[in-house]
């Protein structure tokens, strides 16, 4: 009974997001279409005109050049303002807890790991932050960090489509506008309806049943939850995240959260079949990429729930599944749908502890990370997604007899230059990362288990970095200097290299003429096509990581018992 | 160059590509195909392993670092091997090629008209040399008097000799050819080392060879994935070590090597190197690995009405009685005109009726006497035995004959062969004596088999466009029956050039052919360019292919081969990376499973040993390449289809082929090894 009242939790949730991903995504091609008066302009586009207007912005087309700058440029300079926000917060006001202020390395990761929207939090939440720093440093970013990668793949659908890349400014505004503050907003209203704190009172310290002094931190987590999810953000208003009562104190808050991390993912596709024009070209996308989401999943839910082989052989009662690291609010169903749609999404936050997971469900949860194309983060998700699409154009396109093109664009050397540049950067720093912290024993130190699980956990840390995930396994020691500076710089590659270069390939192909489709043309928006894009992300992006995977959770599976 | 002289996989070529695939082991030589350079310097490590074996402080036997070695040497020697073999079959054609270009001698004609013999070498543009029927012509150039056939076949196989006169589309002849009757004084037009021939021979050698755009863009997703596999390779003994599980370095040589794509990396320069060497054998010679490329992008193919999609002779086609003559009665008169008749026009008349059924009376031909056409009279015909005269020839010419025999103009005479000659045929009246039978109707016969041919281009999605002087109505008639999607009448030189240009504005490739030195700049605006042998020197500048046979509907294979050749690299790409999934079974297993034993569970092939599991996977990694070469020299099979079909088979056969083949290989060569391990 149990089990199946569940199912149909987990069904109709997903449902919910199914059905909204379509209408969204044609809503966010009318909004960044700069033509169409449709996507709320008459309303949202007189505030635009006047925060443009007051950063002295020109709406001009940009070069692919352009955008990249402003897109890097904006975003360091940020990280340097809210950098010195956090080393100061102590002395800034909004301090009511008389927060300290951070250590230069946590701070320098900090920063970095909210602007690059993977809130790897090496700080825990509630006494690491000042109100200050929750708001301007953290909400704030929160805000412009999906947006970044959000406009980035926008352009580079344009690009893509042959239009001009557009204006980074005006896009981040717009998306910041029309997208992200409307739907936080109505959202944030719910959470707090569900019993979300939303004030700007210090602790509340009290005196329980015992006689007991309890400290109750409490602050604005409503407004910080939806964007939280929203904007595949992840970050925890409290160090435990989303396994907090307050940061999620009901089955609804629990299912709006998901659907608030699916939401924008899923329905990108769809946005980009309509500016390239041809819906089915994002369907099949979102199809191969539901697929292999479903297929995680299961696999995920099936393991938590078949539970420890070595508890199931002590003959102890079982039946809930593996309950360790899991809230009993949420069972192992719930925690593993959490865990998947969390890691899928890039978004980070979590409901249950992921170094608990059982080894093949912390698998599937790593892997969602590594491949990074089951959905992703907003914008850099399908970034990687169309990326994977032009490799798998280009390495079986040929075997149609002509020369590869992706969208009416033939894939030339310099595309392919960049791409495989492209494709070299989430290896490098992933399995780069690791061998250092394994080869030093800075590294070293702060993992906490031996053996197999200990490679995971590392593999873990550094694979949420370069994904923008921002998930941690825990159980890694990791605000020490060593942990604070490798993952901020993977976070920063892993974040910016692949936009720029992306940026590069579109416009590389928006400048080049359209070569009309025949029938000999490779078609890209059928069904064979989602299989060789599934067959390329599995070959060429997964089985980079085997034997890693293979010397951690893998191991660690056929070890135990 | 002649087929005959083509040599297929011959003794002396194998010989001479082994001998070569030792000289391409010179690592400066081996830097050049990145892949295949990995793999020797893996080879070079674990040699100096053989020799101490405990350099890096491993454990791993001597026995299995020699054997090792060795098959990483023939790993490497394959790849060489492969390439040596396409590049041999190439040079044995510029050798013969080279026999003719030695020393021919040039009599020379000088300024004060002596003759002067030098040798060619020393002949520079716009000397004027004197040929005689036996001698050969010393360099390419231009007839400025005389008539003369020529023997081509050391160039383009063909035996029959052409005729080569003074101005005109026939005037060009190329240095190497063999004047077999006459004598002809020939402007020369090139300078040494810039002939027709040099160029045919550094194109069939390769020695130019330049990689072409779609062979750099692979190369550097290659590399990317092999800096990957590095990546993977080198990383993995740092993580085995924190779980206690030591990594010999031979071992991590063997993984790496076994994932970094070999196949295709060491099948890849041949792949183009046999593709043009395809379009070679082909009699076709491309100018560029580029141009082989561009026609597998064909979208729109330009070809001439005229010799390339009908004959360009009018045929019979059919019988047009007048007066209410009975067509047996026209037909009977029309053959006896023509029994002697040995134009192309008069023999389609008697093919037509022996393909109708029809007959004549043989007996009334016996002791006629033939009467040929004059341009005068512009009739031919026969005076039979008992004084009757049979006329064929142009309406207004017999009109006027029978008129002047007395006879008269059946009424729908007129009416009649105006509305052949609307549909664009040719009218010929029949006549005896002083009756007009009727009319045959001649009409420009499209080739058999060009309907089919037109069908494969668009199931190929390669629209065809006919570009013909005719009037658009007879134009209209030939499309349609010729099958063509498009077609341009009364077209002029310029028309052409406008037509390539606004199909290139669209973002199409053009392929045309051409050989006329009007065709000159068509020929260089389209992506893809034939210039026929025959045609002249301008045309052929401005090609970027050469038919030695001079077949205008050959531009057809062409874009085949071109397909063929980007679809061969494709399928070994797709099928070199599948490979990868049985590979990593096979190693990855191996390598923890002393360590951990329960690894055993990843052993999904059941593999002897860790020891034959590496070598299995390396043995086929390096049989893989010498397997595959025939495929890569002869191009997979091709046939015109939708891509749609092309890929779902191409995937089947090499994507899946590409997972599942491995398994079975691996398996195999694993029971064989555990034979001695």
């Amino acid at each position: 009974m149990f089990v199946s009242l569940t199912i149909v939790s987990v069904a109709i949730t997903l449902l919910i997001a199914l059905a909204l991903a379509k209408p969204t995504g044609n809503y966010l091609a009318n909004v960044f279409d700069y033509e169409s008066r449709r996507g709320g302009a008459r309303f949202f586009a007189p505030i635009e005109k006047l925060l443009l207007g007051i950063g002295g912005v020109e709406a001009r087309d940009q070069s692919w050049k352009q955008y990249a700058k402003a897109l890097v440029l904006a975003n360091t300079l940020m990280i340097l303002l809210v950098y010195l926000v956090f080393r100061f917060q102590g002395a800034l006001p909004l301090n009511p807890n008389h927060i300290e202020s951070m250590e230069p390395t946590l701070a320098f990761n900090t920063a970095i790991s909210f602007m690059t929207n993977t809130n790897l939090q090496h700080y825990s939440g509630e006494s690491g932050l000042s109100i200050l720093s929750q708001s301007i440093g953290i909400v704030f970013m929160m805000f412009v960090a999906p947006a970044s990668a959000f406009v980035a793949a926008i352009a580079f659908m344009r690009g893509l489509a042959g239009k001009s890349l557009g204006n980074y400014f005006v896009d981040l505004v717009r998306s910041i506008v029309r997208v992200l503050l409307p739907i936080s907003l109505v959202c944030a209203f719910f959470f707090i309806a569900q019993g979300v704190p939303q004030t700007m009172d210090a602790t509340h310290t009290v005196t329980t049943l015992e006689g007991a002094q309890q400290s109750i931190a409490v602050g604005p987590v409503g407004s910080f939850l939806s964007i939280k999810e929203l904007g595949n953000n992840g970050g925890g208003f409290f160090g435990v995240n989303s396994a907090h009562p307050f940061e999620n104190p009901t089955a609804l808050s629990n299912a709006l959260q998901m659907i608030l991390m699916l939401l924008l993912p899923i329905s990108l596709p769809f946005t980009y079949g309509r500016i390239v024009g041809n819906a089915k070209q994002g369907r099949v996308l979102f199809v191969a990429m539901a697929m292999l989401f479903l297929v995680g999943l299961g696999i995920t839910w099936g393991m938590e729930n078949a539970g420890n082989p070595v508890i199931n052989a002590m003959g102890v009662q079982h039946d809930a599944g593996s309950m360790e690291g899991k809230d009993v609010r949420f069972g192992t169903a719930l925690s593993a749908f959490y865990a998947t749609v969390t890691t899928a999404s890039e978004t980070g936050a979590v409901n249950t502890m992921h170094d608990s997971l059982t080894p093949l469900g912390g698998l599937m949860a790593l892997s969602n990370m590594l491949l990074n194309t089951v959905f992703g983060g907003v914008g850099a998700g399908i970034l990687n997604v169309l990326l994977y699409a032009m490799v798998a154009v280009f390495l079986s396109g040929l075997m149609v007899g002509r020369t590869p093109e992706f969208l009416g664009k033939k894939l030339e050397p310099r595309e392919m230059k960049l791409i495989a540049a492209t494709l070299l950067i989430h290896p490098f720093l992933i399995l780069g990362a690791t061998a250092i912290a394994f080869a030093t024993h800075y590294g070293f130190d702060a993992i906490s288990n031996p053996g197999f699980h200990g490679i995971t956990q590392a593999l873990y840390e550094y694979t949420s970095s370069a994904a923008n995930n921002g998930s941690g396994f825990e159980g890694l020691g990791d605000n020490t200097p060593f942990w604070n500076l490798s993952t901020g710089i993977v976070m920063y590659l892993g974040r910016y290299l692949s936009i720029i270069l992306l940026l590069a390939v579109a416009g590389s192909l928006a400048s080049k003429r359209h070569v009309p489709e025949t029938v000999g043309t490779f078609r890209t928006d059928n069904a064979l096509f989602a299989g060789v894009w599934v067959g390329t992300v599995l070959i060429v992006g997964a089985l980079t990581f085997f034997p890693a995977l293979v010397l951690g959770p893998i191991a660690e599976f056929l070890t135990l018992g | 160059m002649s087929r005959n002289q083509r040599k297929s996989l011959s003794g002396e070529l194998v010989r001479s590509a082994i001998q070569h695939s030792f000289i391409k082991l010179n690592p400066r030589v081996m830097f050049r195909n990145p892949i295949m350079f990995v793999v020797e310097v893996g080879m070079i490590i674990t040699f100096l392993l053989c020799i101490w074996p405990n350099a890096f402080g491993g454990e791993s036997s001597r026995a299995f670092n020699i054997v090792t070695t060795i098959i990483l040497f023939l790993t490497v020697l394959f790849a060489n091997f492969a390439e040596a073999l396409a590049e041999g079959r190439g040079k044995a054609q510029a050798d013969s090629l080279k026999q003719t270009k030695k020393d021919v001698a040039a009599r020379k004609l000088q300024s004060d008209g002596t003759v002067k013999n030098v040798p060619a070498t020393d002949l520079r543009k716009g000397d004027i040399v004197i040929v005689d029927a036996g001698e050969m012509i010393p360099g390419d150039g231009e007839v400025i008097s005389g008539l003369a056939s020529v023997d081509e076949s050391a160039i383009t196989g063909e035996s029959a000799p052409v005729i080569k006169e003074a101005g005109g589309d026939f005037s060009s002849v190329t240095g190497g050819t063999r004047v077999v009757s006459d004598s002809i004084k020939i402007r020369i037009t090139t300078d040494p080392g810039e002939s027709f021939l040099d160029r045919m021979i550094s194109l069939v050698e390769g020695a130019k060879r330049q990689k072409t755009p779609n062979e750099i863009a692979l190369n550097t997703v290659l590399i990317s994935l092999t800096l990957i596999f590095l990546l993977v390779v080198v990383t993995l003994p740092v993580l085995s070590k924190y779980v206690h599980v030591s990594l010999e370095v031979p071992i991590l040589i063997a993984l790496l090597v076994c994932l970094i794509p070999t196949t295709i990396g060491g099948l890849l320069s041949a792949i183009g190197i046999a593709g043009m060497d395809r379009v070679t054998q082909f009699n076709v010679l491309a100018m560029s690995g580029k141009a082989v490329e561009a026609a597998g992008d064909i979208n729109t193919i330009i070809l001439d009405k005229t010799g390339t999609i009908t004959f360009g002779n009018r045929m019979a086609s059919d019988f047009v009685p007048v007066n209410g003559v009975s067509i047996a009665d026209l037909a009977g008169w029309a053959a006896l005109s023509s029994m002697a008749d040995e134009t192309p026009e008069g023999r389609s008349v008697l093919e037509y009726m022996k393909k109708q059924n029809l007959v004549y009376n043989a007996e009334l031909a016996q002791g006629s006497q033939f009467i040929e056409f004059k341009a005068e009279t512009r009739m031919s015909g026969t005076d039979l035995r008992d004084g009757r005269q049979v006329r064929k020839g142009a309406v207004d010419s017999v009109k006027k004959w029978v008129l002047a025999n007395g006879g008269n103009v059946p009424s729908d005479l007129g009416s009649k062969s105006d509305e052949i000659a609307r549909v664009g045929g040719t009218p010929l009246a029949v006549a005896v004596d002083n009756q007009i039978y009727g009319l045959i109707y001649l009409k420009d016969t499209v080739k058999p088999g060009m309907r089919e041919r037109f069908e494969q281009l668009r199931a190929m999605g390669i629209k065809t466009i006919m570009c013909t002087g005719d009037n658009p109505l007879t134009a209209a008639t030939i499309a349609k029956e010729a099958g063509v999607d498009d077609f341009i009448a009364e077209s002029k030189p310029e028309d052409k050039i406008a037509v390539i240009r606004r199909e290139q504005a669209e973002g199409k490739l053009v392929a045309m052919t051409g050989d006329g030195t009007n065709d000159a700049p068509a020929l260089a605006q389209a992506d893809v360019g034939l210039a026929m042998n025959t045609g002249t020197i301008a045309a052929k500048e401005a090609a970027n292919m050469v038919d030695l046979d001079s077949n205008p509907t050959k531009i057809i294979e062409v874009v085949s081969i071109g397909k063929q050749l980007l679809m061969t690299r494709g399928a070994l790409t797709t099928f070199s990376i599948a490979n990868d999934i049985a590979k990593y079974f096979a190693i990855i297993p191996a390598m923890f499973m002393v360590a951990i034993p329960q690894m055993e569970a990843l052993n999904i092939m059941r593999l002897g040993s860790p020891t034959s599991a590496i070598l299995s996977a390396l043995v086929f990694n390096a049989i893989i390449i010498p397997l595959l070469i025939p495929l890569a020299m002869k191009g997979v099979a091709y046939k015109p289809m939708s891509s749609s079909a092309l890929l779902r088979r191409n995937l089947f056969v090499y994507g899946l082929g590409g997972v599942i083949v491995p398994f079975i290989g691996i398996k195999l060569i694993d029971l064989i090894v555990n034979l001695w391990v």
